[in-house]
């Protein structure tokens, strides 16, 4: 009896924390509303062991709990997939942010047409410049 | 926008582009090379540890930092992108360890120039200049066959740092690859925008501070991976 009571309890916590993230509407409210039905199902599977295992029976799994560890294996590496995404996504603004502000850094503490101090050569123009084994040549 | 010719455009258009991660050592020398040449230099120093930035600055490149370190093709990306706001002609990519050769890159905007290529790539193996080790050999002609698997383009060395890319091309190219996985990335980027190409034999010089920086096998491994989940 305790362990149903805990369990229900995490579940209750864990559905009030995640529940609470800002991302883009859609997607957030893709990930409530699993974690809703998530969270009903988990609670009934814990008050009626029973059930759960009929349930398993009718899918051809030998065990209730069997059901439920193959369910977390796949929550388990959706889960990782989505972190994964999220990182990417986070990755590139850094990427994009950092970009820009370097750039914009550069630009104001450089006038734009002092590219480094003035060379005699630079007005030199590229060819003719012989290359000593350019094909073709 | 018309494009400038050989006989009008000047090395001052010629933007050399050298991301630098902790290059103290040797930066210095590689910029002071190019500025001695007649090219504008930009050094993206992608928040280095040492002195790099200064160093560079100080022989004469115009310095971007990032605030974070994010990998030599984040580098890469944000000196192109500088070097088209300053209006460049052509921008060439170096490598900021000194295995470059500045002619080699003259030689390669001259062939881009008189034949109006949107890209040269070097390559350590049109002639037997370059002394690879059998294992990085290796390594480099698995990238090669790599590259050509996935992108379609006859290179003959996918991994050399030395590129020369015209503007309206260079345009074109937006790195999402932060770390190593960029030079497949832009060899395929390069590619579809269809524009004429050449490879270039050039000359790449294994010092020791070079094969100390270089990369390791197991990066091969990180950049199938990035190549592969991107």
């Amino acid at each position: 009896m305790l362990i149903q009571f805990l369990l229900v309890t995490a579940i209750l916590l864990l559905v009030v924390l995640l529940g609470r993230s800002t991302s883009n509407a859609r997607h957030m409210a893709f990930r409530r509303l699993f974690l809703l039905v998530f969270a009903i199902a988990s609670m009934v599977a814990i008050a009626f062991p029973n059930l759960l295992s009929r349930f398993a029976q009718l899918l051809g799994v030998g065990r209730g709990a069997d059901l439920l560890l193959y369910a977390l294996v796949v929550a388990f590496i959706g889960s990782l997939a989505m972190n994964s995404r999220r990182a990417t996504e986070l990755a590139r603004m850094i990427t994009l942010t950092t970009r820009r502000l370097a750039i914009l850094e550069a630009e104001t503490s450089t006038p734009l047409n002092a590219p480094g101090p003035a060379r005699p050569d630079t007005d030199r123009p590229i060819s003719p410049t012989p290359a000593p084994d350019e094909p073709g040549a | 926008m018309p494009r400038a010719t050989a006989a009008e455009f000047r090395r001052a258009d010629a933007w050399f582009v050298v991301p630098a991660f902790n290059e103290g050592p040797v930066i210095g020398g590689v910029v002071h090379e190019v500025r001695a040449a007649g090219f504008p230099v930009v050094v993206v120093d992608d928040a280095s540890s040492d002195a790099s930035g200064d160093l560079a600055r100080a022989a004469g490149a115009v310095v971007v930092r990032h605030a974070t370190n994010l990998g030599q093709g984040a580098a890469l990306q944000t000196g192109i992108e500088f070097a088209l706001r300053r209006g460049a002609a052509y921008v060439l990519t170096f490598d900021a360890d000194g295995q470059h050769q500045v002619e080699d890159a003259v030689a390669m905007l001259s062939l881009a120039a008189t034949n109006d290529l949107g890209f040269v790539f070097g390559s350590r193996f049109l002639d037997d200049r370059t002394d690879t080790g059998t294992l990085k050999r290796l390594v480099l002609r698995f990238a090669a066959w790599f590259t050509r698997h996935s992108t379609g383009m006859r290179l003959t060395d996918a991994h050399n740092g030395l590129r020369v890319i015209r503007a309206d091309v260079a345009a074109q190219v937006d790195l999402h690859q932060n770390r190593m996985a960029h030079a497949t990335e832009i060899v395929r980027q390069l590619g579809r925008t269809r524009a004429p190409w050449a490879e270039y034999p050039v000359h790449v010089l294994y010092t020791d501070y070079s094969r100390g920086k270089g990369q390791s096998l197991w990066n091969s491994v990180n950049i199938l991976v990035d190549l592969m989940f991107r």
